[in-house]
């Protein structure tokens, strides 16, 4: 065995013998996934309404049978006016239908609990839709690339993104800066090791178990959540491993200012993670931010690859849609790597 | 118990977390930043839609359309195109987040009676712009559409009210949450840090010979973060109310009395994971799914509502949501805590057992 092997092994033992982290490590991804894929969604589809009436007549039951039958709504029934504002302060309902009878002619008000914005907006446009019927103009509404609506499809790629910078950086960075605490790291220094050899020794065992997991989330991604499979596949390979070696280059970076294994976690922490889930478009667009917040996240190595996954994954455009993100992602792998190295071999 | 013991270990961990260089720093500078950022940046009011029109009917009511769109806060019209490839175009290079297409004869058709339909297709890539947009869209088109047809819809133009929040601001949904995410990230990993690094340096140790009892101990951990709690609870607040002018429409009792249980929700579940742990990566990956998983499964960005009926049943486990919902409705109803009871008992009752889950796997001979 050579020296490297052996550092590897190392490694590798280090590794398998913290059964729960690494478990953890592997289980983490798959119940993110399913979670995104079959449990959340950010699209309103269950309204809990009631209605209040004033004088009942042929008009208004068929218009409230239109909202009984209708599967995004639940309706609740119909109640007296004063009962609306206490049912919604104890968030038993989200929105009120109000029919009042005038003259002979049916008018309508309705009342959404505005406290949840997003959900009010798009109750108010169903009921109205509802109200309105189809006498206008009919639409026909499509979504492309994402035909059922799936909510996977928009937070695969954000998953992706963080859950690499998690594994890579926030564990390498702290499996060397414990050997930094124990003292061992200055045994392998004295050792007739070149320092290249310990940090390669040191790395690939985490770029492997990334690998596993990438390939863990493919599976799972094409398989149970259905993303679109075709020939973009390798693309969307490839360049998650260049951004695997990414965020390896960032824990090696973190570990070499980090004395303690608190401040390595704590630095990945406020560092990778937090900017990763706010910054990155994961979740919120971007394009909403305020300018300041727009440059920032443009230094985020996360925006640029899911950003990259969005168009591979899930557009499935050819390779020269994300030249700009890919170009970005290498430039910043080599500058990080650089640093880096400088900063260890200082040491 | 002893009551001394206690005052002496409070001591102790006061001054453990004085001491420490980055903590105390980290109590007061993150609230202040999430508070101040965050707003900023969650932030799902989505203006300026990009939106690329496919006019095959080029009539003066197709040109309405497209001016009653422009004119809107809501929709940047692109660009007006010929065919639905270059519209496609726009998608795929990004600079359009829907489609619009008119019909041929669209004008024509409606004058005769036919209904001709408007196509309308959101990129479904970035969904939440995409679908707003499209509904954004058919709603500019409709109000041009009824407008220029002169009629009325039956039963008459209602008129929507927006209880508890009449402007729709986004922030005011999203400041009582970020208040509970704060005592989430600091009340659930401090402890899960506090006693594995006792752990790893050995003074764990020192603790487990002397005759301290197992509940004393474990309290003298928790009360520091349920006062941390607290003080994060109140930077919210401050700052919610200096730089967002966001105050309590209900008690700002009920709103404590909340944050008090949750606290002591998180810290328990923080010092039963470090219990557990051996090293302080494994405790802090165990609290970050737990996290990972409250803040997704709590309804902070995405409603309860929506989601399947198992999963609906899932929530009712995870303590965030009781709180996050308790946060909006006394922030934003003025609901009270007699509304609230159901989810004031069920933070009470985790609390209860998380605390002495805390203490029961906290054991001397390891």
């Amino acid at each position: 065995m050579t020296i490297f092997q052996a550092l590897i092994k190392k490694e590798t033992l280090h590794l398998i013998r913290d059964r729960r982290t690494l478990l953890i490590v592997l289980f983490m991804p798959i119940v993110l996934l399913l979670l995104f894929g079959f449990a959340i969604s950010t699209e309103v589809n269950n309204v809990r309404m009631v209605a209040v009436v004033d004088r009942h007549s042929d008009e208004t039951r068929q218009l409230l049978l239109k909202f009984q039958t209708n599967s995004y709504f639940t309706f609740q029934g119909i109640v007296p006016f004063s009962e609306v504002e206490p049912m919604m302060k104890r968030g038993e309902t989200d929105a009120a239908l109000v029919l009042t009878t005038d003259n002979g002619r049916l008018s309508h008000q309705v009342i959404v609990d505005a406290s949840n914005t997003n959900m009010a907006q798009t109750a108010a446009s169903y009921i109205e839709s509802v109200v309105a019927g189809n006498s206008v103009t009919p639409m026909l509404t499509n979504v492309l690339y994402n035909p059922e609506l799936k909510s996977s499809y928009n937070f695969v790629p954000g998953i992706m993104g963080m859950i690499f910078i998690l594994i890579c950086a926030m564990m390498t960075s702290v499996s060397i800066v414990s050997e930094k605490e124990t003292g061992t790291m200055d045994l392998l220094m004295v050792s007739p090791i070149r320092p290249r050899t310990i940090i390669l020794g040191k790395l690939i065992p985490y770029f492997a178990l990334s690998c596993m997991i990438l390939a863990l989330i493919l599976t799972l991604g094409y398989t149970v959540l259905g993303l679109p499979l075709s020939g973009s596949v390798f693309n969307v390979i490839w360049v998650s491993l260049l951004y695997i070696v990414l965020s390896l280059s960032l824990g090696l970076l973190i570990s070499t200012f980090a004395d303690n294994q608190v401040v390595a976690l704590l630095i990945s922490a406020v560092i990778c993670m937090l900017p990763v889930v706010m910054l990155s478009g994961m979740i919120f667009p971007i394009d909403n931010m305020p300018v300041v917040l727009q440059w920032i996240s443009a230094v985020i190595p996360a925006r640029w690859y899911i950003s990259a996954m969005r168009t591979l994954m899930i557009q499935q455009l050819p390779l020269e849609y994300v030249i700009t993100e890919v170009s970005v992602l290498a430039g910043m792998t080599l500058l990080v790597l650089g640093f880096a190295i400088k900063n260890f071999n200082r040491r | 118990m002893n009551l001394r013991t206690l005052r002496i270990l409070l001591w102790k961990e006061v001054l453990m977390l004085k001491r420490n260089p980055f903590i105390p720093r980290m109590i007061v500078a993150m609230p202040l930043m999430v508070m101040l950022v965050m707003p900023l940046i969650a932030n799902l009011d989505v203006k300026n839609v990009g939106v690329a029109v496919v006019d095959n009917d080029r009539s003066q009511l197709s040109r309405r359309i497209v001016a009653d769109m422009s004119s809107s806060d809501y929709i940047a019209v692109k660009d007006v195109l010929s065919t639905y490839n270059e519209a496609l175009g726009e998608v795929e290079n990004g600079s359009a987040d829907a489609i619009v297409v008119i019909p041929a004869d669209y004008e024509r058709n409606l004058t005769n009676g036919i209904l001709p339909k408007l196509e309308i297709d959101a990129n479904g890539v970035n969904s939440t712009k995409g679908m707003l947009g499209a509904q954004y869209a058919a709603r500019s088109a409709m109000a041009t559409v009824s407008a220029w047809r002169g009629i009325e819809t039956s039963p008459g133009q209602g008129s929507t009210l927006n209880w508890f929040n009449e402007t729709l601001n986004f922030r005011n949904y999203m400041i009582p949450a970020l208040m509970a995410v704060l005592i989430i990230i600091i009340c659930g990993f401090l402890p899960a840090m506090n006693i594995v690094s006792e752990k790893e340096t050995g003074t764990i140790e020192a603790m487990n010979v002397t005759p301290v009892g197992k509940f004393t101990f474990v309290l003298s951990k928790l009360i520091p973060y349920w006062i941390v709690g607290l003080l994060i609870l109140t930077i919210g607040v401050l700052v919610g109310w200096a730089v967002y002018g966001l105050v309590p429409a209900g008690s700002l009792g009920a709103v404590y009395l909340g944050a008090i249980l949750f606290s002591l929700v998180m810290s328990g579940l923080g010092v039963a994971i470090a219990n557990k742990s051996a090293t302080i990566l494994q405790s802090i990956f165990v609290m970050f799914a737990f996290v990972m998983i409250f803040q997704l499964m709590g309804g902070l960005f995405t409603p309860i509502s929506s989601m399947p009926e198992w999963a609906q049943k899932i929530t009712y486990a995870v303590p965030p949501r009781y709180f996050i919902e308790i946060m909006r409705s006394v922030y934003l109803k003025g609901s009270t805590v007699a509304d609230l009871w159901t989810q004031y008992a069920a933070l009470g009752g985790m609390a209860l057992i998380l605390c002495l889950l805390a203490a029961l796997t906290y054991s001397k001979r390891n």
